[in-house]
């Protein structure tokens, strides 16, 4: 039978794809596309308990926030992205080292 | 009994998709791959949603991440690549830190999750969610509903604000 905890594995094996995406990738896109799985993994996470732990749908206007939440972060930060492109010419986060003394 | 066969050969065929596509958005060498593998990610927790009774939330995933956000990276994509010259990947040294890093912690959260008697209500939600959702948004949770326009709305204009051209 399908039960909480094979939601629940399931989420953590997002999640942990999603922060090897954010460590090891150097184009700035896919740094985003690994963010975006870690809010999946979240917004999987809150629904499965809302389902099985606390039997109301609470948790899935919860995860409606989150979605929320994920689309003005998406643009806001593909808005970075494109105005760090103009003015490096890449999207390499390792050029991205102005700050660096 | 075969249907209930039925609905876990379908569980376990969307949540086998879900992690193998996200594993090709992480290894994937070419950036059009990614999106396209992000593509089904989003799919397949989608099919996840409806496997969990959240048919709103279900449609809400397919119209805001497939039709929007991953619009949005592609465009992204398209706008800042040459398609062809781009190193995706760090160095070995970047990259088997962080890979033991994440192994050891996803084996952390899966030992926890299995050894922890989660709480378990007996009740089963069922039908359409839809109603009862609108009905939550406009009266328990209105304060944050009014947040989440005014965020978007910040979003929108910051957005547009931080990529249009200076024109001195």
């Amino acid at each position: 039978m399908i039960g909480l905890s094979h939601y629940l594995i399931i989420s953590a094996a997002l999640f942990s794809l999603g922060i090897l995406c954010v460590l090891t990738r150097r184009n700035a896109v896919n740094v985003l596309m690994g963010i975006e799985l870690i809010l999946n993994a979240a917004n999987l996470n809150l629904i499965a308990f809302s389902k099985y732990s606390a039997g109301n749908i609470d948790g899935q206007v919860f995860a409606i926030f989150i979605i929320v939440v994920a689309a003005s972060e998406a643009a806001v930060a593909l808005a970075i992205v494109l105005s760090m492109y103009r003015i490096i010419r890449s999207v390499n986060l390792d050029r991205a080292d102005t700050l660096k003394g | 009994m075969d249907k209930n066969l039925l609905s876990q050969v379908a569980f376990y065929f969307f949540a086998v998709l879900t992690v193998a596509s996200a594993a090709v958005v992480v290894f994937a060498r070419n950036l059009i791959h990614c999106a396209f593998a992000l593509l089904f990610t989003f799919f397949g927790v989608a099919a996840l949603y409806v496997f969990l009774g959240a048919d709103f939330l279900a449609a809400t995933q397919m119209v805001i991440y497939v039709g929007g956000i991953l619009v949005l990276i592609l465009f992204g994509i398209m706008l800042t690549n040459k398609l062809y010259d781009v190193k995706l990947k760090t160095g070995k040294s970047q990259f088997v830190p962080a890979a033991v890093t994440v192994v050891v912690m996803f084996a952390i959260l899966v030992f926890f999750m299995l050894r922890t008697s989660w709480f378990q209500s007996g009740s089963v939600l069922s039908g359409p969610t839809t109603a009862s959702i609108g009905e939550l948004l406009m009266q328990d949770f209105i304060l944050p509903f009014e947040a989440a326009s005014i965020l978007l709305l910040l979003a929108l204009i910051g957005a547009a604000m931080i990529v249009r051209r200076r024109s001195e």
